[in-house]
């Protein structure tokens, strides 16, 4: 099939960047990542510069890609990730345009690539449980009802791709907190923490320059996990309540 | 050089309890003067990260993502084994250790792997103390399934995540000593040179792959935890980024490499479908719990699989292997599938698959069990099924979701069509007892290593063994060797070691940038692939691996004359990244080579066809091969042979059985 492409290029961080067009021959069963492979060895062997983009498991669960295609974070496909999605999800002739994630706090790199480090600041401001190698008991000594973890691990299986910020218009990384603060404040061993963490957790997510949330829901509709959005209203929850014993 | 594999002495239970016991410990005062480097950031590497800093240890952690949580542990799916016995099946440490050293082959050693046994158990326990959420039975306890080799429902599992909810659990610990100020993260580096001084690993040249400038880090250790191989056949499981670089720099600096053609092909993938292809999906063996592998009777049968009458299917690992039937080890089941494709029964358009169906049990075994649960009278067989189906979602659900986005059909339906791929190494850098390397200082964990697996590991093992090492065994070990280093103070990097390091380096991609030929990095690691896999892979003979090696010397000089990296080495430049590992592997790939060439002896997934049984079954040589090979590498690609003898005093060795 005959694809036409419109890719932002930009060299760094700091200079300017523009869309440019691409024409390139894909499979139907190639997956989207190949066929900017298949484009890039053309480029290379032509000379040119090839598109940077990021990448890694290419089986949806590292997070690592990170295209906005169409106008939307991981393209037009429910529940997938760039990596999963297939050449035979669009038509012969069509143009297909692909941007980086765009936010304030994911600047970007070089092209498609940007800079999520402010996830990982997040997370290390309060994203665990404080719990040293060597200290802890039987793992069934502690009872969790199926439901429970579950519903943990539902929110759990958020892979920080960022699509979530990508796709809201104030940039916000609310679903992704939310996930996370989800998934320790549900566990018995979140407990202890669980007022401190959000706390620390929501005011690094400030400080890194994320939007607030208004409640549209496109971050839950374009997650690649389809993380609910239930858990941003857990997050607000659980913010005001820690607030409110004063922490 | 003699190999000294520094297994304590005493019985095999007791050598890890003995060794803790014994072993010097440097006092909370002076880890904090002691700067630990730990290059790779997956299981083994966060553990190790986390677990030192909570110690007191100074860190520095690597690694080439974009963040730490983006290692290739996180794609592991299907769980990780441990002796809990919650089962009450049988299970013990010392079947755990049994089971590990048979489904090896015979060829790990024997103090290691019962160190691993034991301390599978803290493993599960410490990672749900961090908050990982396994899957749970509706009491509240863990929940546990079967993998290959082993006859015990050892395995923990969340979903089909495993790998991701614990290396996110690890990250979280790694995070938390980040956040405290105890780890210094560097994301998108990579190690490109380790830097010794007076024989000993005194730090590592790292490349900001995002500048491209390159960085000197000291440390009074450096640990590897950089994964396996894989990728040398280009067409893998691994990432697109997993690499051998760092470990080959460490070999290339006096590092033995162990066992380096020992490679698992893991039978249940999805198979190839374009020459565009850039990388193979795994679909976890723990499909196998539930799914039967079989292929038509009747050669070239075109009919849709579902048309197929029961009495014309041959499921030939129950057949050939009654006792443990679909759940042989993966070594033996791939070999089983390339036997009957090679024999002209393979399915789908390339003929290079067989069927992995669900059909049978989402009837038979999940279909009643939820009809008499809901007491459902008399169900029809369309009424099981759709029973089944619901609970082959709740615990496969992303596992046949993944398949059917990238092959467009939908297994619930149909049955999956699978083939083998090569998904891990169990070659690495050769360590003793303690996970150190021949060079003193230097260690390497996880995958990166030789130890555990001989030559074949079982399933959900590895996930165990990167957090063995991270969690619970480097943290004592590495106190033997710091203890005796609270003297050394930090040395400066202006030292004329990291100065010559870091001009090697500068050198090295100097020269690769120089070359301007014609050809894209990709095709010529597309080329090594192929070479590989046809020749050094699955099935291994005299005349091809002897081929393989001029092939493969070939096409490296061709590569150092016609190589094209576009772009400069001072900025984000994804292609030379990519050249600098290619070039490693055009060097592996010939020792692999080597290594399979003078294994005169099929083992595990080493299957030299010149050594099989009649029922072509591999067949070992323990009287020259009951060892491991460990190459030293001399200058210009030539390398010495050592061996290791392994010694069996629990364990009676046998001829592998799984029938």
């Amino acid at each position: 099939m005959n694809i036409n492409l419109k890719v932002w290029r930009q060299r760094n961080q700091n200079s300017e960047g523009r869309f440019e067009e691409y024409k390139v021959q894909a499979s139907p069963d190639m997956s989207f990542l190949e066929m900017f492979d298949v484009l890039n060895e053309q480029l290379i062997e032509d000379g040119n510069d090839p598109i940077a983009f990021d990448h890694d498991c290419r089986e949806g669960i590292c997070g690592m890609c990170s295209m906005v295609i169409n106008g939307r974070p991981h393209g037009p496909k429910q529940g997938v990730t760039t990596c999963q999605l297939h050449m035979r999800s669009f038509s012969e002739g069509d143009t297909i345009v692909v941007e980086p994630w765009r936010a304030n706090a994911f600047p970007v790199i070089k092209d498609l690539s940007v800079n999520r480090g402010a996830f990982d600041r997040i997370i290390a401001s309060g994203g665990y449980v404080s719990v040293n190698t060597g200290n802890a008991v039987d793992a069934n000594s502690i009872l969790i009802p199926k439901e429970v973890a579950d519903e943990a691990f539902e929110a759990a299986t958020c892979i920080g791709c960022g699509a979530c910020v990508s796709a809201c218009k104030n940039a916000s990384a609310m679903l992704f907190v939310g996930a996370k603060v989800t998934q320790l404040s549900m566990l018995p061993q979140g407990q202890p923490e669980r007022q401190a963490r959000v706390v620390a957790m929501v005011n690094q997510m400030d400080a890194e320059g994320f939007g607030a949330c208004t409640n549209t829901g496109a971050c839950a509709a374009e997650c690649p996990k389809q993380i609910p959005l239930s858990v941003i209203a857990n997050l607000n929850r659980e913010y005001y309540k820690a607030k409110l014993n004063g922490k | 050089m003699k190999l000294d594999s520094k297994i304590p002495q005493g019985s095999v239970d007791t050598k890890w309890t003995q060794y803790k016991s014994s072993v010097s410990l440097v006092n909370p005062a002076n880890k904090r003067s002691l700067h630990v480097i730990v290059v790779g950031t997956g299981l083994a590497g966060a553990s190790a990260a986390a677990t030192l800093a909570e110690m007191g240890y100074k860190v520095s952690a690597f690694c080439f993502q974009d963040s730490p949580r983006r290692a290739h542990s996180i794609a592991a799916q299907g769980g990780i084994n441990a002796a809990k016995n919650y089962q009450n099946d049988g299970d013990s440490v010392y079947r755990l250790f049994y089971d590990t050293i048979k489904g090896g082959d015979y060829r790990a050693r024997e103090a290691n792997v019962h160190r691993l046994a034991e301390v599978s158990t803290n493993i599960i326990d410490q990672c749900v103390a961090q908050g990982v959420p396994f899957a749970r039975e509706y009491g509240g306890t863990l929940s546990n399934r079967s993998f290959g080799g082993t006859q015990v429902q050892r395995t923990f599992y969340a979903a089909g995540q495993t790998g991701q909810q614990l290396l996110l659990g690890a990250y979280s610990a790694l995070e938390r000593q980040v956040g405290l100020g105890n780890v210094t993260m560097y994301s998108r580096h990579e190690m490109v040179e380790v830097v010794k001084i007076d024989g000993k690993a005194r730090g590592i040249i790292a490349r900001d792959l995002v500048s491209g400038k390159l960085e000197r880090h000291f440390g009074h250790a450096v640990l590897l935890c950089t994964g396996g191989y894989g990728n040398v056949f280009y067409l893998s499981t691994n990432a697109m980024g997993s690499n051998v670089t760092a470990a080959w720099k460490a070999h290339r600096a006096g590092a033995l490499f162990g066992n380096p053609c020992f490679t698992q092909i893991h039978p249940t993938c999805i198979p190839v479908s374009g020459h565009y292809q850039s990388k193979l999906t795994l679909m976890s063996e723990s499909l196998r719990n539930d799914g039967r592998i079989w292929v038509p009777k009747k050669k070239d049968d075109n009919r849709q699989p579902n048309d197929i009458p029961e009495d014309e299917r041959d499921y030939y690992l129950e057949r050939r292997y009654p006792a443990f039937g679909n759940l042989v080890p993966r070594d033996i089941a791939s070999r089983a599938a390339k036997e009957r494709c090679d024999a002209g029964y393979g399915v789908g358009t390339t003929k290079m698959a067989v069927y992995l169906d669900f059909k049978y049990n989402m009837i038979n075994k999940y279909g009643r069990t939820e009809a008499s649960k809901r007491g459902i009278q008399n169900p029809s067989e369309d009424v099981l099924l759709e029973l089944g189906k619901e609970i082959a979602k709740e615990k496969y659900g992303n596992l046949f979701d993944m398949y059917k986005q990238i092959t467009a059909e939908d297994p619930y339906e149909v049955p999956m069509k699978i083939y083998p791929a090569v998904h891990y190494t169990m070659g690495g850098l050769w360590v003793d007892y303690e996970l150190q390397t021949t060079v003193p200082g230097l260690y390497a964990l996880g995958e990166a290593n030789f130890s555990d697996h001989g030559a074949n590991r079982l399933g959900a093992s590895a996930l165990m063994q990167g957090l063995a090492d991270g969690y619970f065994i480097i943290p004592y070990t590495l106190g033997s060797y710091l203890s005796k280093e609270i003297h050394t103070k930090p040395i400066s990097t202006d030292h004329e070691a990291f100065v010559e390091a870091e001009k090697k380096v500068s050198d090295r991609i100097n020269q690769l940038m120089g070359i301007q030929g014609k050809r894209t990095v990709e095709s010529y690691h597309r080329e090594l692939g192929k070479i590989m896999w046809d020749k050094c892979g699955m099935a291994r003979n005299e005349k091809g691996l002897k081929e393989a090696i001029d092939e493969i010397r070939a096409l490296r000089e061709d590569f150092y004359k016609n190589v094209r990296i576009p772009g400069s080495v001072d900025e984000f430049n994804p292609e030379l990244d990519k050249a600098g590992r290619v070039a490693d592997f055009l060097e592996l790939g010939e020792l692999m080579c080597w290594d399979a060439l003078n294994r005169n002896e099929s083992c595990g997934g080493h299957f030299r066809e010149e050594y099989q049984t009649e029922e072509g079954e591999a067949l070992r040589d323990d009287e020259n091969f009951k060892n491991v090979f460990a190459w030293e590498y001399k200058e210009n690609n030539q390398w010495e042979l050592h061996k290791e003898e392994l010694n069996y005093e629990n364990i009676k060795i046998q001829q592998r059985s799984y029938k």
